[in-house]
């Protein structure tokens, strides 16, 4: 699951690899695997497994 | 310099501004140019995966002129919120937060109980808790003891305009606080920013009252002038306020008498 919708991902990945996929600037978004929060460091290594619940979030207006 | 504190950081403004609803992104840039202001806060939100559109809120806000504030909006419950403020901090590198736990829809009062118990928690690891909080002295209170940084309670209810409906509580809550009251959501119009601060007010936050403007970049700008007027006159003791009127010119002296 990926921000609350099923999604395919193309074989084996990380979640940097997941990002660089989705065309999303790491830089910029907070990711989360299964609830907890992953540090940016943790992105180059953290492998997406099947049935994995991402979200990932980044800034919007707001107040 | 009259600055404001915030456990520890110092910011030059005692404006703080929203990021929300603006008709674009030039309007507010500019928007927030005007307002003087140098901390502005910000939403956490999905990236939308089917629609990826380049335009990004961080391509418009000079992270090195603006200190970014995430929020917690939108928030029903402890653990949301407490789940929104950890991707906030990891977005955006610092541990502040606004946080809310909004516990009516039609109001967006807050839930004080789960604030609380959201406030406890964040503390623990470590955040710096800014919530938005009503406007009730002993809820104040009891945030301050469970270690947020400061307290800010609501004027009215967000984005209504109403003004501060309950002067004497804010008053009180000021005078209760041992850490920084910002007055939160519910300010219309410039004389609603200044009576804040003529209050005791150590800032305000508000987002609506500029971005929803006819002209939000004059209204900006009228919000920084009523910010710094209100803490002015604040700061110089105003007089007291007498049934009668006293003349201002001599009684003595008038020709004719």
């Amino acid at each position: 699951m990926l921000n609350g919708d099923p999604y395919d991902v193309p074989g084996p990945l990380t979640i940097a690899d997941l990002l660089a996929h989705l065309d999303i600037d790491s830089r910029r978004v907070a990711v989360e695997r299964n609830l907890v929060v992953l540090k940016r460091a943790l992105f180059e290594t953290t492998e997406v497994s099947d049935g994995d619940q991402i979200e990932i979030v980044n800034f919007v207006g707001g107040g | 310099m009259d600055s404001l504190t915030i456990a520890g950081k110092t910011f030059s403004s005692r404006l703080i501004v929203g990021t929300g609803k603006y008709s674009s992104p030039s309007v507010m840039v500019k928007a927030h140019e005007a307002s003087g202001a140098d901390m502005v806060t910000v939403a956490v939100r999905r990236v939308n995966i089917s629609d990826r559109s380049k335009e990004s809120l961080l391509d418009y806000i000079d992270a090195s002129k603006y200190f970014l504030l995430p929020n917690t909006a939108g928030c029903y419950t402890a653990d949301d919120a407490i789940r929104t403020a950890r991707l906030g901090r990891e977005a955006g590198l610092s541990n502040w937060v606004k946080l809310e736990v909004i516990g009516d829809e039609r109001t967006l009062f807050p839930d004080n109980e789960a604030l609380l118990e959201a406030t406890r928690v964040l503390v623990r690891e470590g955040f710096v808790v800014l919530p938005y909080t009503s406007d009730d002295p002993v809820v104040c209170r009891k945030l301050e003891d469970a270690g947020a940084a400061a307290v800010m309670p609501l004027g009215a209810p967000i984005g209504s305009g109403l003004g501060i409906q309950n002067l004497n509580n804010i008053r009180i809550i000021r005078e209760f606080a041992r850490v920084p009251m910002i007055v939160d959501a519910g300010v219309g119009t410039a004389s609603d920013a200044s009576l804040a601060m003529e209050l005791g007010a150590d800032g305000v936050l508000m987002n609506t009252a500029i971005a929803g403007a006819q002209d939000p970049v004059t209204m900006a700008e009228a919000m920084k002038l009523a910010v710094k007027s209100g803490r002015l006159a604040f700061l110089a003791g105003r007089i007291a306020k007498k049934m009668y009127a006293t003349a201002s010119s001599p009684v003595e002296g008038l020709v004719g008498r």
